[in-house]
């Protein structure tokens, strides 16, 4: 166990903190939340930022146009964007993270040359159409339908939680192609032009006021065969093949800004006086023992992928522990801000001292809530550790080959 | 930066874990239940031999010469052995206390109270394993002083919260022979939070273990019980808290033994305070997938969790530890 960095690694960081001193001061002005064209520009404007200096996919593969890094690196590039406070990957999530990934591994050599490139340049936006009203939880209930008819897929059906669908050039779409009870041996992934026919989008308000959701319906919209990534009928596997790219670094950014709202609530009870009642001081010891936990977690599980190349268990303990520590967090910024809480934006402090942060804990508070929802809920997540850690007895799984 | 635990380390901790089994099975430790004397001097004996107690002392001192990093893990399997007795004190004293390193001398600890603390009036203190020890020494913010066990005018309490933590009282301490400084006592509270944290999240982990082996056989309504989504996260839980507090006590004891790596005081009340937290807890819901036996001394259930809360007190209790995480915050 050894906690320190190698010369190697310090040089990385040392490399790239100096690119993002040099770099950050010229970024044009963030735009309004709900500027979704504005906010689309920012962000592919930094990604184009990251891609010149080589920067661009440093978790990805060499063989997929990225930079190839270590695990170990890849921890150091998201503390360092963190610390720089570094715009956040936003709308290029879905394709960094997931669908570029996805094509990396399961694509064909025509498919990587086509939507590759444009992804690491941020020339184009991908958003994500798995979920869908009646499948969530139970993904592999999906009913989006897709027919064969010719060199096309003919695809109906509804999606829900696609994260910035209104900005997105694709979607990765996973569609029913096997009968309809077939479950996840009947799924396929396709790649979706999002500005094809039949697609309709409609924005959907999150419980924090932002509108990156939305729901996608789909009639009878046509997408080529030659879009499909992996066989037909084997789309579940190749969704999972993508979870193998999680190397423990998922939530580092995340854990990071936790530890700074941490901070910024030790300043507001230091000024609130607050901090005389020694309950505050106790939470505040307590989430800084569980954040410092949570980080040494997330070293845990980097080590592992750096060694194995195989993320190990520690990611669902790291989501199981954090989302609930995240939670207690906003919990106990929003009680220091007492009644100037009820106004979910800055607002000015009576003591001339400047404004009170209510907008980011307000903010934070919320959104710290979909934490124990997204990506599987807290509750499916401790039945993985249940049953495939632990070894506990399945749920009865009696949707399994028939209709559910 | 690699916070995987190497080859050397696992096996470490494994020829422990062998030992264990071989020197300190349940039902044996289980025979000295609610009696006077729990240390079985050949079993301390082989502990010292193997070099649990100067596994941290320097090679020219007589000791193995490795860092915190390597006692945590041993002392992780200790704890998941239930192994009763003064393990922390003894390792601590290695060195400064003739006897402690190979295990021949059992040494005891005892916070010294601070006069006027608040909460504290009307209690009389309380030490452990009194009729075990053959050196009590007293720790303070002032340093280390020593003292006779067989000189203290001490009551034996015949019913111990924990029956394999026997304990005495007494109104006073007497003054002892200081034996360390204000220094040495800083790093003994570090040092002594860490490994008993170690031996907090080896009970954290036993209660698991042995909780999931329950719900798999116990069979009501026609199921396994840890089939039952209820029972299963119970258990879910008690894996994620181990393995969480498992890490914060790693990471505290490498940021012990590698300097520039953090601050070791805060990194060890942080992993104390999770720890405790982890094998209380844990112990508390272990007894609660038993059921109805969990509440009996048929099944050894209550035995983390009562440990568990005797270990709560030593090296710095809940809000203490937490005060002392928010004055770094403070400071930040």
């Amino acid at each position: 166990m050894d906690l320190r960095y190698s010369d190697a690694e310090q040089a990385f960081r040392n490399d790239l903190r100096a690119w993002l001193e040099a770099t950050l001061p010229g970024l044009p002005t963030k735009p309004s939340p709900d500027d979704w064209t504005g906010r689309r520009a920012y962000d592919t404007h930094w990604q184009r930022l990251l891609f010149d200096a080589g920067y661009a996919g440093v978790d990805w593969p060499v063989e997929g146009g990225g930079r190839g890094s270590t695990a170990v690196e890849e921890l150091i590039f998201k503390e360092e964007l963190e610390r720089a406070h570094a715009p956040y990957v936003g709308v290029n999530f879905v394709g960094l993270l997931h669908a570029g990934p996805t094509v990396i591994a399961e694509g064909t050599p025509e498919q990587r040359a086509r939507f590759l490139p444009p992804i690491l340049r941020g020339d184009e936006v991908w958003c994500q159409g798995f979920s869908e009203p009646n499948a969530g939880s139970d993904l592999a209930s999906m009913r989006t339908r897709a027919v064969r008819d010719g060199d096309d897929y003919v695809i109906s059906g509804q999606k829900i939680w696609t994260s910035h669908a209104e900005v997105a050039d694709y979607c990765e779409l996973l569609v029913r192609t096997g009968p309809e009870d077939s479950r996840h041996r009947g799924i396929s992934w396709l790649i979706l032009p999002m500005d094809s026919p039949g697609v309709d989008i409609r924005p959907l308000h999150t419980i924090a006021g932002s509108t990156e959701f939305a729901e996608l319906f789909l009639d009878e919209v046509r997408v080529p065969v030659a879009n499909r990534v992996g066989d037909e009928n084997d789309g579940w596997r190749v969704t999972m093949v993508t979870l193998s790219f999680e190397r423990g670094t998922a939530f580092v950014g995340d854990l990071l800004e936790a530890i700074e709202l941490l901070t910024t609530s030790v300043a507001l009870a230091r000024r609130t006086g607050a901090w005389a009642d020694p309950g505050v001081r106790r939470q505040a010891g307590h989430l800084k023992a569980e954040l410092d936990a949570l980080y040494a977690l997330t070293k845990r599980n980097v080590s592992q992928a750096a060694r194995t190349g195989i993320p190990g268990v520690g990611g669902t303990y790291f989501k199981l522990a954090y989302s609930e520590t995240r939670h207690k967090l906003g919990e106990f910024s929003l009680a220091l801000l007492d009644r100037a809480g009820l106004a979910a934006h800055d607002l000015e402090g009576i003591d001339g001292e400047g404004l009170l942060p209510a907008g980011t804990m307000v903010e934070d508070w919320l959104r710290g809530i979909s934490l124990t929802i997204a990506a599987g809920t807290s509750q499916i997540q401790r039945n993985i550790v249940g049953e495939r850690i632990l070894g506990l007895p399945k749920e009865p799984q009696a949707a399994t080959g028939r209709k559910g | 930066m690699d916070f995987e635990v190497s080859e050397f380390q696992t096996e470490l901790a494994d020829g422990i874990r062998r030992l264990c089994e071989g020197a300190f099975p349940l039902e044996e430790i289980r025979r000295t239940e609610s009696t006077e004397r729990v240390v079985d001097r050949a079993g301390w004996a082989r502990l010292g031999e193997a070099g649990v107690f100067h596994l941290c002392l320097a090679e020219e001192a007589g000791g193995v010469g490795l860092g915190l990093a390597e006692a945590a893990l041993v002392y992780e399997e200790l704890g998941r052995a239930l192994v009763p007795g003064p393990l922390v004190a003894s390792h601590l004293a290695a060195g400064l206390v003739d006897g402690a390193d190979d295990g021949s001398v059992v040494v005891g600890l005892v916070e010294r109270p601070v006069p006027g603390a608040v909460g504290t009036s009307s209690l009389p203190v309380v030490v452990e394993h009194l009729a075990d020890l053959d050196v009590l020494l007293v720790l303070s913010d002032a340093g280390i002083e020593r003292l006779e066990p067989a000189s203290l005018d001490a009551t034996h309490l015949p019913r111990p919260m924990d029956p394999l933590t026997p304990v005495w009282s007494l109104p006073v301490l007497p003054a002892g022979e200081p034996v360390a400084g204000p220094d040495v006592a800083g790093w003994w509270r570090r040092d002594g939070a860490v490994l008993t944290a170690a031996l907090q999240v080896g009970m954290a982990q036993w209660a698991c273990d042995l909780a999931v082996e329950y719900a798999k056989g116990r069979v009501q309504f026609g199921r396994p019980i840890g089939g039952f989504q209820a029972v299963k996260h119970l258990c879910a839980d008690m894996a994620v808290r181990a393995e969480v507090a498992r890490c914060a006590v790693q990471a505290a004891a490498v940021t012990v033994d590698q300097a520039d790596v953090g601050d070791a005081d805060v990194a060890a009340a942080g992993a104390k305070l999770l720890a405790d937290e982890a094998a209380v807890t844990n112990g508390r819901s272990c007894i609660q997938v038993h059921g109805g036996m969990g509440f009996t001394w048929e099944v050894p259930a209550h035995l983390a969790y009562k440990r568990a809360r005797v270990l709560a007190t030593q090296f710095g209790g809940d809000d203490a530890l937490a005060e002392s995480l928010a004055d770094a915050l403070a400071a930040d």
